[in-house]
């Protein structure tokens, strides 16, 4: 399984890999939206937490059909299932690197971006600490619509349509973790429940894939 | 190789592509040291019944022994990765098969000058090379190979028969889907012709 983990980290970061596509659609959102909503400072400050997790889950499901559909393709996905790996931990593993390679860079830039959204400064280290704690969420549920979807051809759509649902708890919680951080109340109930969802969906989810992909791959 | 290399038996086994029935009543055994190629024309099945035989897809009905943790199948995708280097990406099926070094699968195909080239400056032939080259790090008895020698050099494919005759004088077994001749000492033919499945045959049989 570190095999599997550390191969797709190399995918990941060599050319053409899924590391700067998320970080450059986070960057694009972050700086078009004060163009688009105007410089008004006060505007900003309200609207950043919400923003900017949006902005991180629309970058995380932009770089979610990878997981699984180039390892279909090239016949990568096949072997796997006849090697001696449980497909769950494989599926655990990739979730895992899409996580490393995709939401760690993103709770990274995101106080970077904070600055040019005029977040609040008691907002910034909840900002951090909200995403670090929901986007494992937002990779393990991904993995799951990635393994459901990853026999249709250009599966994009319907993948995005699957996973947004799941993604809303995710995205409420997180933001608001994020906004009473910024406005300084007292956010100890929803980042729990966020916690909560997180370990929840890293518990049951990779089950739930593998299954669907054993289901694909017939 | 594990001391105890099995003999390959197909017992009465019917298998579907895309949930329409293609063969049906496939029945054979490969003992241990001993090669069969697959002959019959495109879409004769062969393919779907090395999928089958590896456990890719399930049988409609019968069996097959030994189960599908010997087996390694090598089919029309090379399963290898662009961005990686032939040596990356053999060693990454080493770890997740638990065998030891590859130096012996780049011996067999001949790969050594071209281990630390990323694959995809690789041409179709070498790709396929590198892809060959995985049989040797699965370490498994029972090769299942759909296709291999496609767009392999003529040096290329008899260097792979002569590997291929060196896994069965390990004791392996080898069903190979091929339209060339590899030229293997101790292989049997299996023509997939008259095995096509009929539509009412299986009807009775699941009925």
């Amino acid at each position: 399984m570190t095999a599997v983990l550390l191969r797709d980290l190399r995918l990941a970061t060599r050319a053409g890999g899924g590391v700067g596509l998320g970080l450059g659609f986070f960057l694009l959102v972050a700086v078009l939206v004060p163009l688009g909503v105007g410089p008004e400072p006060a505007t900003l400050a309200r609207i950043a937490p919400g923003i900017l997790w949006v902005g991180a889950l629309l970058a995380c499901l932009l770089t979610l059909d990878r997981i699984f559909a180039l390892d279909l393709e090239d016949g990568t996905l096949d072997q796997m299932a006849l090697a001696p790996l449980p497909l769950e931990g494989v599926v655990a593993a990739k979730a895992l690197a899409h996580w490393i390679a995709t939401g760690l860079p993103l709770c990274a830039l995101a106080p970077v971006l904070a600055l040019l959204l005029n977040l609040p400064a008691p907002g910034y280290g909840w900002l951090v600490l909200s995403l670090l704690v929901g986007t494992p969420a937002l990779s393990a549920i991904g993995a799951f619509g990635a393994a459901l979807t990853v026999g249709v051809r250009r599966g994009g759509l319907l993948l995005g349509l699957l996973v947004l649902p799941l993604y809303v708890p995710t995205l409420i919680l997180g933001s608001e973790v994020a906004r009473r951080g910024a406005e300084g109340q007292a956010l100890a109930t929803p980042l729990l429940l966020l916690g909560g969802l997180t370990l929840g969906s890293l518990a049951v989810l990779p089950f739930a894939a593998a299954l669907a992909l054993r289901v694909n791959l017939r | 190789m594990d001391a105890a290399a099995p003999d390959l038996s197909v017992t009465d086994l019917a298998c579907a592509r895309g949930g329409v029935p293609v063969l049906a009543g496939v029945s054979f055994r490969v003992p241990s040291g001993r090669a069969l190629t697959l002959r019959g024309p495109n879409g004769a099945g062969k393919t779907t019944l090395l999928r089958t035989l590896a456990g890719l897809q399930p049988a409609l009905r019968g069996q097959v022994a030994p189960d599908p943790g010997a087996m390694a199948h090598a089919g029309h995708a090379d399963a290898v990765k662009g961005a990686l280097t032939v040596a990356e990406n053999l060693a990454f099926w080493a770890r997740v098969f638990g065998t030891g070094g590859i130096g012996a699968a780049l011996a067999a195909m001949d790969l050594g000058a071209l281990a630390d080239r990323p694959v995809a400056q690789l041409s179709a032939g070498q790709r396929r090379r590198a892809g060959l080259a995985r049989l040797w790090v699965t370490g498994r008895p029972v090769w299942l190979l759909d296709e291999p020698t496609v767009s392999l050099d003529a040096g290329s494919v008899a260097r792979f028969a002569r590997g291929i005759a060196a896994h069965l004088d390990r004791g392996g077994v080898a069903v190979i889907a091929t339209h060339a001749d590899l030229g293997l000492p101790r292989a049997g033919v299996l023509d997939l012709g008259p095995l096509r499945a009929r539509a009412g045959l299986i009807g009775a049989g699941a009925g």
